[in-house]
């Protein structure tokens, strides 16, 4: 029962130093793991194109899609939809256009992020195409025209008539410390 | 108030050890750490409970009356981290070293020197958290949770945050395994692993709790402290990182945490209602069951606290039924508490009081968050004071009580002194009835939709925000007066207390004399006081 010189509470130290070690690992461990399983499980998806399962338009249904643009922390680009809103059939195919100007001289890189109103509607939103798939990169002074394909799914509740799509673009350079 | 007490308190300190300040400063003895853990938590609580009371102020009525909002959110944020990693979880590591060698019949913690770093990395971590207040930006004002993306935006404070943090975890870290090494290999002979006293087995499986969580923090906040300046992406959207990650770690670690500062309390009790119900603790080995099985399911419930984030039906469903099991160990304690006060010689002494208290208070504390388990529920009162309502229960009335208990229960011990009894059931009436006036009402408003962390509110909340904020101010003063008229004037002086002041008490720390002497169990207790211990308890 003696004390720090017991060869056998050293031990028991070294072990659990270890194991500390070990969890502090595996916090970031977490990071692969919960990236693989949102892939797996398709829940964090917004950087693929979506499959449409239903190709079926119902002419009977009209929903208001409105286009948002937002740029977020001091990116120097302008960023507006062609078109504020559009009127279409669950189903139908649309093709829709974004005209985004880098004001700065220097090129600089961004990643939109889409997000919708209703939320509920994110999951029947189906984008075949985007550039919001890749991160964008803007020579100085560049203007260009950056195009949507989407259609809604058909099975998209009753109640819902308008959906808001809002695109947030970021600057993806160096480190974003805000403040 | 005599000076022969005074004689018997410092006879013990004249050996080879320094004096004065630097006793404290190079302390090695595990009592003497104890002490430190224990007034350092004080001072943190008294610390976070002015925080609180300048949040409850501004909320006194409608409007922004007293505070800018930013600040409000300071306060918020640093009155969580305080009274977590400064008041409660120092609190039972200061209790665990009083403590455990004096119950294991062990002469002091395993590991001295480590001992006394992990005490003596605290007050710098509070420094820091202090200090963030007048830095440009102010504190910290993400939550006590440091939500991403809030935390990888606000200014220095919350670097003065993150390294607080990162200190108090590799304290807790130290602290946990000199718990767990002194439990393994210091216990007296004869005192097999079953044979321990309840808190000693609590305190084991949350030393557990820490080091395994603990660095999981740490490696969370270490990732919002890259993400803000070495330009990683782990949780910025637009480089490809997700905030919702940052919850999910964050949680891994903050569901354990929630029993790292609830299992001790469960030790306190079960070491106080058998006392002052003079009948050994029903179901010990259920008990003890109960109390992995609980540190067990921690680890699988965590997403119970981001329901609201959006995830499959499959995952709700099963953290949902995963939360809503622990209900079952934990309704085997408070059963267990129960039985054991079942036809028992009851007395009413202070610490008894809190124990009750905690068991009436911690239960309802359950109940609400066996409400909050339902996915569908919880989705609604996510962030609602129905929430603080739910963990101050658990939390104030749970460890804060049980603290408390555990205190009036020991200070005879550490003393030499019995606390004023009188005043003792005052600070406890007091206490208990301020605290359901402050936090009752927060059931109501969190039901009726009033979001938590927002420093102005609708105006059909003003009642019951005027009723918590009276009430939170009569608690505030209720601890003042124990510290004034209890804590200090018993460790000035006071009537002696007699080595067993408590005549059911059946563990080793009441065979040594009061106050306990600088050194203890140099040699272990007797193989027969251990086994006629053990049998009283009815621990075979």
């Amino acid at each position: 029962m003696s004390q720090t010189s017991d060869p056998g509470n050293r031990q028991i130290l070294r072990r659990l130093l270890i194991v500390a070690v070990m969890m502090f690992g595996f916090g970031y461990a977490l990071v692969p793991f919960y990236e693989k399983i949102c892939s797996v499980t398709g829940i964090n998806n917004m950087m693929k194109p979506d499959v449409m399962g239903n190709t079926q338009i119902d002419k009977t249904r009209w929903i208001t899609v409105e286009f948002d643009s937002n740029t977020r922390h001091d990116l120097p680009w302008d960023f507006i939809p062609e078109k504020k809103k559009v009127m279409v059939h669950p189903g139908e195919l649309v093709h829709v256009q974004y005209r985004v100007t880098n004001k700065s001289a220097d090129k600089v890189a961004g990643q939109a992020i889409p997000s919708y109103s209703p939320a509920l509607a994110a999951q029947y939103f189906k984008k075949l195409e985007c550039f919001c798939f890749a991160k964008q990169t803007m020579g100085g002074q560049e203007s260009r025209v950056m195009p949507v394909v989407f259609a809604i799914e058909p099975s998209l509740p009753k109640d819902v008539n308008t959906i808001t799509l809002s695109y947030t673009f970021f600057m993806v350079e160096g480190a974003t410390k805000g403040g | 108030m005599t000076t022969a007490t005074h004689v018997t308190d410092h006879a013990h300190d004249h050996h080879d050890h320094p004096s004065g300040i630097m006793r404290w400063v190079t302390a090695t003895n595990h009592k003497d750490i104890g002490t430190l853990y224990l007034w350092f938590a004080f001072i943190m609580f008294l610390s976070g409970g002015v925080m609180a009371l300048c949040i409850r102020l501004e909320l006194f009525q409608p409007g922004l009356q007293y505070f800018r909002p930013e600040l409000f959110n300071q306060f918020t944020t640093l009155h969580g981290l305080v009274m977590v990693f400064g008041a409660i979880m120092p609190a039972f590591t200061g209790l665990a070293n009083w403590m455990l060698p004096l119950m294991l019949g062990a002469p002091d913690m395993a590991f001295a020197r480590m001992n006394n770093w992990s005490f003596w990395l605290l007050p710098p971590a509070a420094a820091l958290l202090m200090i963030s207040f007048v830095v440009p930006g102010g504190a910290a004002a993400a939550g006590w949770t440091l939500y991403a993306p809030l935390a990888t935006q606000m200014g220095v404070g919350m670097d003065l945050t993150i390294f607080a943090i990162h200190i108090m975890g590799i304290s807790s870290i130290m602290g946990a395994i000199n718990i767990i090494v002194t439990i393994l290999n210091m216990r007296a002979p004869g005192m097999t692993l079953m044979k321990m006293p309840m808190f000693a087995w609590t305190s084991l499986i949350t030393a557990y709790l820490l080091i395994a969580v603990m660095p999981v923090l740490a490696g969370a906040v270490t990732m919002v402290l890259t993400d803000r300046h070495f330009g990683t992406n782990f949780f910025n959207a637009a480089g490809g990182g997700d905030p919702v990650l940052y919850q999910h770690i964050f949680w891994f670690f903050g569901h354990p945490e929630v029993y790292i500062m609830a299992l001790p309390a469960f030790g306190v009790v079960s070491q106080v209602i058998p006392t002052f119900s003079r009948k050994p603790l029903f179901g010990y080995h259920s008990m003890v069951y109960a109390t992995a099985s609980i540190a067990i399911l921690s680890f699988m419930v965590w997403a119970h606290h981001m329901f609201a984030v959006g995830m499959p039906v499959t995952a709700q469903l099963f953290f949902m039924y995963a939360t809503a099991l622990i209900a079952v160990p934990t309704g085997v304690k408070v059963f267990n508490w129960i039985a054991t006060m079942w036809k028992g010689a009851m007395t009413f002494e202070t610490p008894m009081l809190f124990a009750i208290g905690f068991v009436c208070l911690f239960t309802m504390g359950g109940f609400s968050g066996v409400v909050l388990s339902i996915a569908a529920v919880d989705i609604q009162l996510q962030d609602t004071y129905y929430v603080v309502a739910h963990f101050h229960y658990v939390l104030v009335a749970g460890a804060l009580f049980s603290l408390f208990a555990a205190v009036y229960y020991w200070l005879p011990k550490w003393t030499g002194h019995m606390y004023p009894e009188g005043r003792g059931k005052v600070h406890f009436w007091w206490s208990m009835i301020a605290f359901n006036v402050t936090f009752f009402p927060m059931h109501f408003l969190g039901l009726a939709g009033m979001p938590r962390r927002i420093p102005d509110y609708a105006t059909q909340f003003t009642e019951f925000n005027t009723m918590a904020t009276v009430g939170a101010f009569a608690f505030g003063i209720a601890q003042v007066y124990f510290l004034f008229f209890v804590l200090l004037p018993t460790i000035k002086g006071g009537q002696k207390a007699p080595q067993r002041p408590w005549e059911g008490g059946q563990t080793l720390e009441w065979e040594v004399p009061s106050p306990a002497p600088f050194h203890t169990w140099e040699e272990p207790p007797a193989r027969e006081l251990v086994d006629k211990l053990s049998a009283e308890q009815k621990l075979h």
